[in-house]
């Protein structure tokens, strides 16, 4: 292997187009890295609040739990749904979803006085069920993911309503947790970080390692890149599909249940923010919207930039709602790169090197 | 040649979708180590034939055979496991991934224990960069680079090696030649030469006739659906093929009948439809 590559350099300029940016290939590797983008841009606002937030504590442990935890509840699903992006897809019902699962929790848990465990059971069940439908209505019917999982968002929302006040007459439930559980999903940690910062920590890397490390992340890619080839090569192109619409789903519910045991309480109300959330972070972590590229670390630090930006603005002079229009911009700046990152990973030649 | 047994043969099949029919009494023959070219215009059934041939339709009536021995393909995985191997105009490439990634898709290799398994990123690399050079691409030499970057005929190349990689005993190559410059052509017809050499099947659908002479050994004209002519290397010239492919052996044929028809009728032409009405 090293021969061969020894000799890849020692040949002459005959790949003309990717000699001027081979030079230095070691800092110019760096930059041609896909997730390169979103970390400079989590970097730049990072400083930004730190420059304008310091007199207001943004830098202490209390302002970074702030932002992280607001992160963590965000970035458990934002990695799934940029799966569903790389693969083609996407899923909005997650919107529905979270408030869904948390009343699952609290009714079968609050109400009902079942075991905690039992709780998570129905509640993980439902939310992949969920997952089911819009893969297996997506797959069959090739009618766009958007437009499925915007009806699902309306019926899991109507459902869980409607579900609420039939059972428990209700919309909103108190849900005393056992303390091992609190202690797993929804209590304060060293620093004030909570325990779905560290869900999200576990999921990123274990999502790292599914895309970028095992072959179903080839999979993914492929499915995203040429779905017709992808069948011919011989991938399970439905299964696959229907599986990463439940993964998306039950992260959802994960998220769910870590904001009720940490609240102890879970409501009715449909979650229409998180939705953009998501999808935004993904975005602005460098995942393409047409599919077939993306990174899990890209989506890790564009969720980080959105809940820099979202709970950073708190800690600086300036007014709450400008917050929004800084992640405007760096939303348009991000899909205005798309193109840009699409060719520079075409054109990158140089091998990375351990 | 001719004593040996075909590799992939198709006797008298049919392809009807409800009322319409597709394909009539195709029967074709390819041999180890032979080109056929498989000519035809836009809307000859092409197409058809080529998804009858890889599992992604049935024939409705009539036979193929593997080797001689009677198979039928429920579904292109069928195909795939008897050792055919389709390679579409850019399919099986993603302009995304690697070069390692793209010839390994829905076969990669792994190393590590169960469920630990990673994709083998440096074996992928190395083999499918050593199975692109074997077949002449010597400029791809980095396994880490996007596809997106190379040109039409290179990935042309990599999905052929790919296929030829995996096994494939019957290459099927659907128009590799029709989007690309006459550098790139050049270089996937010597790619094609190269798996013919190696003793593969090969079944080259294209309408350029200079393309199909270069490479074939054996060629069959598909006109609406049907096998208009069937000849050798070396039968036919060029403009002959030209005219056939434009539908001059339909042509040949109405004159044929018009003059039988004016023996039989002391010498009227039939009657106009056009006149008449």
């Amino acid at each position: 292997m090293t021969d061969k590559s020894a000799n890849t350099n020692n040949r002459p300029a005959a790949s003309s187009a990717a000699a001027p940016a081979s030079t230095g290939f070691s800092i110019g590797g760096l930059f041609r890295h896909p997730a390169v983008g979103a970390f400079m841009g989590m970097v730049l606002v990072f400083i930004f609040f730190s420059i304008f937030g310091y007199d207001r504590n943004f830098l202490t442990a209390f302002g970074t739990s702030s932002w992280v935890n607001a992160a963590s509840t965000i970035g458990i699903i934002a990695i799934p749904i940029g799966f569903l992006m790389i693969a083609g897809e996407l899923d909005i019902s997650i919107g529905a979803v979270v408030p869904a699962a948390k009343m699952a929790m609290a009714i079968s848990v609050g109400y009902y006085g079942l075991p905690f465990v039992a709780g998570l059971l129905i509640t993980f069940a439902i939310a992949g069920a969920i997952g089911w439908v819009n893969g297996t209505i997506v797959t069959r019917t090739n009618v766009p993911s958007l437009i499925v999982t915007l009806a699902t968002l309306f019926s899991v929302s109507g459902l869980t309503l409607f579900l609420s006040l039939l059972l428990t007459d209700t919309t909103s439930q108190a849900m005393p947790s056992p303390p091992w559980a609190k202690w797993l999903f929804g209590d304060y940690h060293f620093w004030g970080l909570q325990s779905s910062v560290f869900w999200w920590l576990f999921i990123t890397g274990a999502l790292y390692y599914v895309l970028h490390h095992s072959p179903w992340g080839n999979w993914i890619f492929a499915l995203g890149g040429d779905k017709e080839s992808a069948r011919n090569a011989g991938i399970p192109v439905n299964r696959l599909k229907i599986g990463l619409f439940v993964l998306a789903s039950t992260a959802a519910a994960l998220s769910g249940v870590c904001e009720a045991v940490l609240s102890n309480s879970a409501t009715t109300t449909t979650n229409f923010a998180l939705i953009f959330n998501t999808i935004i972070a993904v975005v602005i972590g460098g995942v393409l919207l047409t599919g077939g590229f993306g990174t899990v670390a890209g989506i890790f630090f564009g969720t980080a930039t959105l809940a820099i930006v979202q709970q950073g603005i708190g800690y600086t002079p300036f007014d709450r709602n400008l917050s929004s229009l800084i992640i405007g911009v760096m939303l348009l700046i991000a899909v205005l790169m798309n193109d840009t990152i699409r060719k520079m990973a075409t054109s990158m030649s140089t091998s990375k090197k351990k | 040649m001719a004593d040996k047994t075909p590799v992939l043969e198709m006797r008298a099949v049919d392809k009807s979708f409800g009322p319409i029919d597709v394909l009539h009494e195709i029967s074709l023959r390819v041999h180890q180590g032979e080109v056929l070219c498989l000519l035809g215009d836009n809307g000859a059934g092409k197409s058809t034939l080529i998804k009858t041939l890889s599992g992604v339709h049935q024939p409705t009536r009539g036979e193929m055979l593997m080797d001689g021995k009677q198979v039928r393909f429920e579904r292109p995985k069928d195909a795939q496991a008897m050792g055919i191997a389709t390679v579409h105009q850019f399919g099986g490439t993603y302009p995304l991934m690697s070069v390692g990634r793209n010839f390994f898709v829905g076969a990669e290799p792994t190393k590590g224990i169960w469920p630990f398994k990673v994709f083998d990123r440096e074996k992928a690399n190395r083999i499918a960069v050593e199975a692109v050079q074997n077949f002449g691409i010597t400029r791809i030499t980095d396994g880490d680079r996007l596809v997106g970057g190379l040109s039409g005929g290179e990935r042309q190349s990599l999905a052929i090696a790919r296929a030829v990689h995996f096994g494939a005993r019957v290459l099927i190559l659907d128009e590799p030649t029709a989007a690309l410059g006459v550098k790139q052509a050049a270089h996937v017809l010597r790619i094609v030469n190269e798996a013919k050499r190696r003793g593969l099947a090969v079944i080259f659908i294209t309408h350029q006739v200079m393309h199909a002479m270069t490479v074939g050994d054996h060629f069959a004209v598909l006109i609406r659906g049907a096998i208009a002519a069937d000849f050798r290397k070396g039968e036919r010239t060029r403009e002959e093929i030209t005219d056939l492919m434009a539908g001059g052996e339909t042509m040949a044929d109405l004159e044929a009948s018009i003059e039988g028809y004016m023996e039989t009728h002391e010498g009227h032409p039939p009657a106009s439809p056009t006149a008449s009405a």
